[in-house]
């Protein structure tokens, strides 16, 4: 799925706009950062109800791309500038988590495979 | 084989906002020395969790990274106050973190455990009172 296939369903307000041609392979919805690092494989897209400036840095080590907050939530200004400075693409969705995460599956992205606890 | 220091780093106790300053530095290096993203993502991962730890959890301590021709070597040291049950600390989920901790997406009990998950070799030194060390090592295949 592009970038701009999700921009359009999610109706996305761009805070770092990216790259309508970035191709969206898998993505996943977590709060939890370790979450989000211990599953790690292969996603491109984060969505995510926390806004502090650690969210860009989780994203930035597995190469995630793209951050979408939802529920309306601006991240801080620092967020903001860490993503610019990172390359990190950021977004605002106005619907809650589970409802973003349902409308694109329903779209045909699919979640990340789930790596095994040693 | 032999090791070649790559990175030294402070880390501070408490300092959030700079939280993952040492990883990004290491996970630049890395790539800068042409090894493969999936192995350069799991040092990084590892740094990461280790970095955070050093500010949730220590006194304050530091981030030493080293490579040789097949490996990447990280070791920690803080100042302590040392890891009070180390088979619990290994439990998904298990966590010590404050409130205000949670609420920013970490001490959710996984930081040691994803540790562990994307290291080759694991060693940790720490008893209640004194500080912690750690070494990672990663194979470069």
């Amino acid at each position: 799925m592009k970038l701009a296939d999700i921009r359009d369903i999610l109706q996305l307000q761009p805070l770092v706009a990216g790259d309508d041609e970035l191709e969206i392979k898998k993505a996943c919805g977590a709060d939890l950062m370790s979450d989000v690092l211990a599953f790690s494989q292969e996603k491109s897209l984060l969505l995510t109800g926390l806004t502090n400036p650690q969210v860009v840095r989780t994203a930035e080590m597995i190469d995630i791309k793209v951050i979408i907050f939802v529920r309306g939530k601006k991240p801080p200004v620092e967020t903001i500038e860490l993503a610019r400075t990172s390359g990190i693409y950021l977004y605002m969705a106005k619907k809650p988590l589970f409802e973003c995460c349902g409308m694109l599956y329903e779209k045909g992205l699919k979640p990340e495979k789930i790596n095994k606890i040693k | 084989m032999e090791e070649h220091a790559i990175l030294e780093k402070e880390i501070d106790k408490g300092d959030f906002s700079r939280g993952g300053e040492a990883s990004s530095e290491l996970k630049a290096l890395l790539r800068k020395l042409g090894i493969n993203n999936t192995i350069i993502r799991r040092a990084a991962i590892v740094t990461y969790e280790l970095e955070m730890n050093i500010i949730i959890h220590s006194e304050g301590g530091n981030i030493k990274a080293a490579v040789s021709s097949d490996e990447i070597f990280i070791y920690i040291d803080d100042e302590g106050p040392g890891i009070e049950d180390l088979e619990k600390a290994f439990q998904p989920g298990y966590s010590t973190a404050s409130d205000e901790v949670r609420e920013m997406g970490f001490g959710a009990g996984m930081g040691l455990v994803n540790v562990k998950n994307y290291s080759d070799q694991l060693e940790i030194d720490t008893a209640p009172g004194e500080g912690t060390s750690i070494k990672v090592v990663i194979a470069i295949k």
